[in-house]
């Protein structure tokens, strides 16, 4: 009778660990709407992850089956999408969206259900701020994004004037402004901060101002489209910093490339979690995977692919130490102190989900690949170019 | 300086939003319908210069002589399949063809493109000259002067020729027009591909100008309309002028102050001019008045 009432009332957190069915993971996924780029990438980064290990025997011996709902980019059908993955289609664990903006809601409906939200892309100070503890987040948080670029000046540049933009997201604002803290609490002049919609279309005007205050060093928290379009009114402008660092966009392999010419490249920055010689845990069978399953070489694969891989590498040791599919007993684990290994790197997490063992990279185009070029001392690093090159001087 | 430099640089974008919006206030005035496939209308047009160009090496300007009459048939078959068939509360439903149209054209882009962005990438898109300390880009020159081109040459259709006065006579009562013997069932169909076609072009120039993918439409689409509404629904010129009043209006608060308050204060001037005149800048009485 118990049993049947419990059914009645809709979704329990799947805890047995007996089944031989498969176990079934569900994440939400942008496939369209502004992030259909990185949700696409995301999707492939846990289908690879789930082929990966269901070829090495799968999670407690069983097969793992994913189920993707496509969210359209939007906080509104994500909700719903987590809803019916947990009430209708009961799988045993749900993964992370992309972007903090998906996250957020997201953790709040797992949580409601008592299901533990692993994620590595929504790394927004408010998707900790919540006070959930179901959120894990196996990535560098938002603030901590650019704090190896912000060093790295600090300690190579004296104090020059900076000019920053922003897209108004909550994972790209605040790592923005976790840098200009850093630069500014070191003698870096804010010389320009602007802030703009998701939806903006022209980026000129944003573009003047900056290309007007001459600043030598530009940060920008960008996505693609504005990482694209910002490069391009720049060399319109014939304005050329010294120092250039999109927060996304350079990450995009090819689709960047094409976007801003091959030989405006040379000495962009972008952050990232993750790169192909990674020596990581499981990087390189991960990097030939991808590109036996999708194509492509190593240097085009998205970071968005790493992120989402290592999700569910750290949900495969934690299931795997618990030896359940109960996900109060996967939060306890996660809580312990336990160190996790991901392609991205070591993971522990602090008690908000943020993971306390995070180093982010620094990654410069030079000569047309996107090389690692910080921390010095991790991997195995190429010198940075400490000035950009001119538009057009090549990639 | 830079407020001036915002004042062109709005002016050239408002050009090019003028010929994606003209296309949508067109169809509103002859088929009383809102086209929300516009946005996706102007994506699958740069779609197809992305496409030419790529594949074929086909500068995206020229590209327009295949795209244009492309895209011009599409509209008609639209309109005789899709719109015609429609036998009662034609516009209402016509709303739900259109949305439903643009929906069928998303999902066959994303299929045939993927959802990775693209951009066409012509070796003159980063280009610009200067004229004193004012920058002016080449591609948005060439795009402007391109918009003022295509759109004179539907000012001369629609006031200095035969097809012109039977598609004004069927905005302005359907009914009489039909009495008189104008086939308005073709009017329409016509008038539906000239608005796609405008949409080949102003896509051409979102593809040079901004990277894309089919989900772009949706941005596109609400400032569109937001244009048309402004402009007055069935006002070629009030597309104009609103395109270029909105660009500015941005791109100064942009400069002076940030371009987050940028389009709530369009939205804010709108609202203020639609209280005054309803009907929009230049609204259907104006049009017809012409």
């Amino acid at each position: 009778m118990l049993a049947l009432a419990a059914a009645a009332c809709g979704s329990s957190p799947s805890s047995s660990g007996t089944s031989h069915g498969p176990i079934t993971i569900g994440v939400s996924v942008s496939l369209s709407g502004d992030f259909s780029g990185d949700g696409l990438a995301t999707k492939q980064g846990y289908e690879t992850w789930a082929a990966f290990q269901n070829a090495h025997g799968g999670i407690l011996g069983r097969k793992i089956q994913m189920d993707f709902l496509s969210d359209g980019s939007s906080p509104t059908q994500v909700v719903t999408n987590y809803q019916k993955l947990i009430t209708v289609n009961h799988v045993n664990f749900v993964l992370g969206p992309y972007s903090t903006l998906l996250t957020k809601p997201s953790s709040v409906i797992a949580n409601r259900y008592g299901y533990v939200m692993i994620e590595a892309i929504g790394g927004g100070p408010s998707v900790f701020q919540q006070g959930l503890h179901n959120v894990f987040d196996v990535s560098a948080s938002a603030k901590y994004q650019l704090i190896t670029f912000a060093k790295w000046l600090v300690a190579t540049h004296k104090p020059e004037d900076v000019a920053y933009a922003s897209m108004t997201d909550p994972f790209l604002q605040p790592m923005l402004d976790g840098a200009r803290a850093y630069l500014s609490a070191h003698g870096f002049t804010s010389v320009v901060y602007k802030l703009y919609p998701l939806e903006t279309t022209d980026y000129t005007p944003i573009a003047s101002v900056i290309a007007a205050s001459k600043a030598p060093v530009v940060v920008l928290g960008t996505m693609p489209p504005d990482g694209y379009a910002f490069i391009q009114d720049f060399i319109q402008d014939r304005y050329s910093p010294k120092v250039l660092i999109e927060a996304s966009g350079p990450d995009q392999g090819t689709a960047f490339v094409k976007a801003v010419g091959a030989n405006n490249t040379g000495g962009i920055m972008v952050p990232n979690t993750w790169f192909p010689g990674s020596t990581y845990y499981q990087n390189s069978a991960m990097v030939s995977l991808y590109i036996k399953m999708f194509g492509g070489t190593a240097n085009n694969i998205s970071a968005d692919v790493a992120e989402a891989f290592s999700a569910g590498q750290v949900l495969t040791q934690a299931v795997d130490h618990i030896k359940s599919t109960s996900n109060s007993a996967l939060e306890h684990y996660l809580h312990s102190g336990a160190m996790f290994q991901s392609v991205q790197g070591p993971v522990k997490f602090l008690p908000d989900g943020e993971n306390s063992a995070a180093t982010p990279f620094v990654f410069q185009w030079q000569h047309g690949t996107l090389e690692d070029v910080l921390p010095a001392g991790v991997g195995h690093p190429v010198p940075i170019l400490a000035v950009k090159p001119a538009w057009g001087a090549g990639g | 300086m830079l407020v001036l430099q915002a004042i062109i640089d709005g002016i050239l974008v408002g050009g090019f939003y003028a010929l994606m919006a003209g296309g949508l206030t067109l169809v509103f005035g002859v088929m009383e319908i809102v086209n929300f496939a516009q946005g996706i209308m102007v994506v699958l047009g740069a779609y197809l210069s992305y496409a030419l160009f790529t594949h074929l090496s086909i500068d995206p300007f020229l590209s327009l002589v295949i795209t244009m009459p492309g895209m011009f048939l599409i509209g008609i078959a639209v309109y005789w399949s899709m719109i015609r068939p429609i036998k009662q509360d034609r516009v209402i439903m016509s709303l739900l063809v259109m949305f439903a149209v643009g929906t069928i054209a998303e999902g066959i882009l994303d299929l045939v493109f993927t959802s990775n962005l693209v951009q066409i990438s012509t070796p003159y898109v980063n280009n610009s000259f200067t004229v004193g300390s004012l920058i002016f880009p080449d591609i948005y020159v060439y795009a402007f002067l391109m918009s003022v081109v295509l759109l004179a040459g539907v000012y001369y259709l629609l006031y200095r020729t035969r097809f012109g006065r039977s598609l004004r006579a069927s905005m302005q009562n359907p009914t009489a027009a039909r009495l008189v013997g104008i086939n308005t069932d073709w009017v329409s169909a016509y008038t539906l591909g000239i608005g796609v076609a405008m949409a080949a072009a102003g896509g051409m120039v979102f593809g040079l100008t901004n990277s894309f993918d089919a989900a772009s439409s949706y941005d596109l689409i609400s400032r569109l309309l937001a244009i048309v509404i402004f402009g007055g629904f069935g006002s070629l010129s009030g597309a104009l002028i609103a395109s270029v009043l909105m660009l500015v209006i941005q791109d100064v608060v942009a400069v002076v102050w940030s371009p987050t308050w940028g389009q709530t204060t369009f939205y804010v001037i709108l609202i203020l001019i639609l209280l005054v005149r309803p009907q929009g800048l230049l609204g259907r009485k104006a049009v017809r008045a012409q």
